[in-house]
């Protein structure tokens, strides 16, 4: 192998990590909110490739992705303030249950709005770049440094905004939150438009390599597997863990085409027999 | 409304106290054992087809509804009933040995999943069987040599004696029998320590703890005997099919075991029947709604699972106690005429209690 070959696919992986990481950051932010882990996140993120495909056919393409991700923030809103804030408090298994059932529903929906048949997205950064003897496709490089945009800003949103404290402060007690005079049920819904207009963005512009179809919200699972090595519930964990599938996946399908698809599945597994609780521990077992 | 004097211990632990569901159930018994002289071949195999939904559903009702572990991932376990059960066949295994080897190895392959995961949190579980089911799949998939990969594998039918199980009442009988040994064994460790025990984990694992209930142990026992019963299924299912591919177990199959124990109703053994009862309607009803509704929207593939999720999602909503708790309130309103007030059946909620420190 190469050092150009190993490079192309170091930095493939990298990208995708990226996008997973994107992804994964919508589930531990609704995660963190409401204990709700939402099975239908994967889901926003086809959808918002979708929105933005049809709408940047009217409006021209960065209009288009603007108000993709608009309609997808709407979208979570309204799922929490209609839906999700009724069956608060309930069974858990129950809230599970009807995240995944918001998947089939959405994935239905769509190939009956936009068909099953894949869609082709239209490159924006085409082109390349050569440094030394690396060639980078200029799309993947724009997933990196978006994702690293996002992820300050969202540090910078969650460190010093008045809207991100009190989004924290709701994640880690909603009871003492309400007593501070926060509007929990208000910033909850807000969380839910953060976590989908997240994931618009990631579908958005992971949607030039995987073309559209209503399949890619299985990318969601991916994320959450990363999530998961990552410890469920931290950000920076949740980044790291995606970024370790990404990067895994190319090499190995490259070395061991057996596990082709699954190796990020087989890592997640891997990583909770040795530490249960993923690489930052964020739950503490109750002693009696 | 009856009144039930208890004047011995036996009455707490009696299948059916009331004289109501004793006649009720057997008339059911009843019914199941006359019907087969009656019914055509294809309406004999739905009702065993129903029978094995109710298996399944048994199955993923002691994991989901009494111990409150969530499993996206059953279809898996049917996956390797149905595979096991048709494989040992062709290497001259006989019926009964290839029936017992397929649950063995579902209900070992559960305990296996239930031990790494026993440790976790709740959704890490439920998380864990989706990502195992997704594995399963590929893993029949790709192992074409045995399992005649994608394209799927021929299903050879019960052989018992030089006998071959291949007519609709055949499998009816067949599956009569094991559902009604399924059914009386559930209901039979619900009324032990094993299931109290289940039921406790699912209500507080802190006080079922303080109780001294060894909870990591509970969950993997639960998931052994769910996956064991949910395996038992997936071999009777496969002689329905009598063709399987590994899809056919995949995540839509996941989901409709699931849809059938939240909207039989979680926590009731009689809602895996009426879970069943649906799912294998369900069908029907949606090829009657595909009449009615207008041909841009009814030709379309997808109609199901659309149709699935939105029942799922109302049944959550309006009705989480499902088509049980809707029986039972029905009948109380019923017996207590004048009286029924809507908060006799409140349901208590919770407040966000979290693990976390950060």
């Amino acid at each position: 192998m190469s050092i150009q070959d190993f490079f192309t696919l170091l930095i493939a992986g990298i990208s995708q990590g990226c996008t997973y990481g994107l992804i994964a950051l919508g589930f531990v932010l609704v995660y963190k909110a409401t204990e709700i882990v939402n099975f239908s996140h994967g889901e926003f993120m086809m959808l918002g490739a979708f929105f933005a495909l049809m709408f940047s056919a009217y409006v021209g393409f960065w209009t288009g992705i603007i108000l993709a991700v608009c309609v997808l923030g709407l979208l979570g809103y309204l799922l929490d303030s209609v839906i999700m804030r009724r069956i608060g408090g309930e069974n858990p298994a129950l809230i599970f249950i009807i995240t995944v059932a918001f998947g089939f529903i959405f994935r239905s929906a769509a190939g009956m709005i936009w068909g099953w048949e894949p869609l082709a997205f239209p490159g924006y950064f085409n082109g390349t770049s050569q440094f030394g003897p690396i060639i980078v496709q200029h799309s993947r490089l724009a997933i990196i440094v978006l994702s690293i945009i996002l992820f300050i800003l969202l540090f910078v949103f969650f460190s010093y905004n008045r809207l991100g404290i009190a989004m924290q402060a709701i994640s880690q007690n909603q009871l003492a939150a309400y007593y501070m005079s926060i509007p929990v049920k208000q910033t909850t819904s807000l969380v839910w438009v953060l976590g989908a207009a997240i994931a618009a963005i990631a579908g958005i512009f992971n949607a030039p390599f995987t073309q559209v179809d209503t399949h890619i919200g299985f990318i969601g699972i991916k994320a959450l597997a990363g999530a998961i090595i990552g410890g469920f519930g931290s950000i920076p964990g949740a980044i790291i863990g995606c970024l370790i599938i990404g990067i895994l996946e190319p090499f190995s399908d490259l070395f061991l085409p057996a596990v082709k698809g699954i190796s990020g599945y087989l890592a997640m597994f891997i990583i909770l027999m040795i530490r249960p609780d993923g690489l930052i521990r964020q739950t503490f077992v109750k002693k009696v | 409304m009856q009144v039930l004097f208890k004047t011995s211990y036996d009455h707490d632990i009696n299948f059916l106290p009331y004289r109501g569901e004793r006649i009720r159930v057997g008339i059911a018994i009843f019914l199941f054992l006359t019907v087969p002289f009656f019914l055509n071949d294809y309406l004999l195999d739905q009702l065993g087809l129903f029978l094995v939904y109710a298996i399944a559903g048994i199955g993923l009702m002691l994991l989901t509804g009494f111990t409150g572990q969530v499993s996206f991932g059953h279809g898996a376990f049917l996956a390797i009933g149905a595979y096991v059960s048709s494989i040992l066949p062709v290497y001259g295994w006989s019926t009964a040995a290839s029936v017992t080897a397929a649950v063995a190895s579902s209900s070992i392959l559960g305990a296996l999943l239930g031990r790494s995961t026993s440790k976790m949190h709740g959704f890490y579980l439920a998380i864990a069987t989706l990502v195992f089911s997704i594995l399963i799949e590929t893993v029949f998939g790709q192992a074409d040599e045995i399992t005649g990969g994608y394209l799927g594998l021929q299903v050879p039918a019960f052989s018992f004696f030089g006998y071959e199980s291949t007519r609709a009442f055949h499998r009816y009988w067949i599956d009569l029998v094991f559902f009604g040994l399924m059914l009386l064994g559930a209901a039979n460790l619900l009324r032990s320590s094993t299931g109290r025990s289940f039921v406790a984990v699912r209500d507080s694992e802190l006080s079922a703890r303080c109780l001294g209930i060894n909870v990591s142990n509970v969950k993997i026992h639960s998931f052994a005997l769910s996956a064991g019963i949910t395996g038992l299924a997936g071999v009777l299912m496969a002689q329905h099919l009598q063709y399987v591919t590994p899809d056919t177990f995949g995540i839509d199959m996941s989901l409709m075991l699931l849809l059938m124990v939240v909207v039989g109703g979680l926590g009731t053994l009689l809602g895996c029947v009426f879970g069943a009862a649906l799912l294998v309607w369900l069908p029907i009803w949606i090829r009657y709604l595909r009449d009615l509704l207008p041909s841009s929207i009814a030709e379309q593939p997808g109609l199901e699972p659309l149709v699935f999720g939105l029942i799922l999602v109302l049944f959550i909503i309006f009705e989480p106690a499902g088509l049980a708790g809707r029986w039972k309130k029905t009948r109380r309103i019923i017996e207590t005429f004048p009286y029924f007030r809507a908060d006799i059946f409140v349901r208590q909620r919770q407040y966000l209690k979290t693990d976390r420190l950060r």
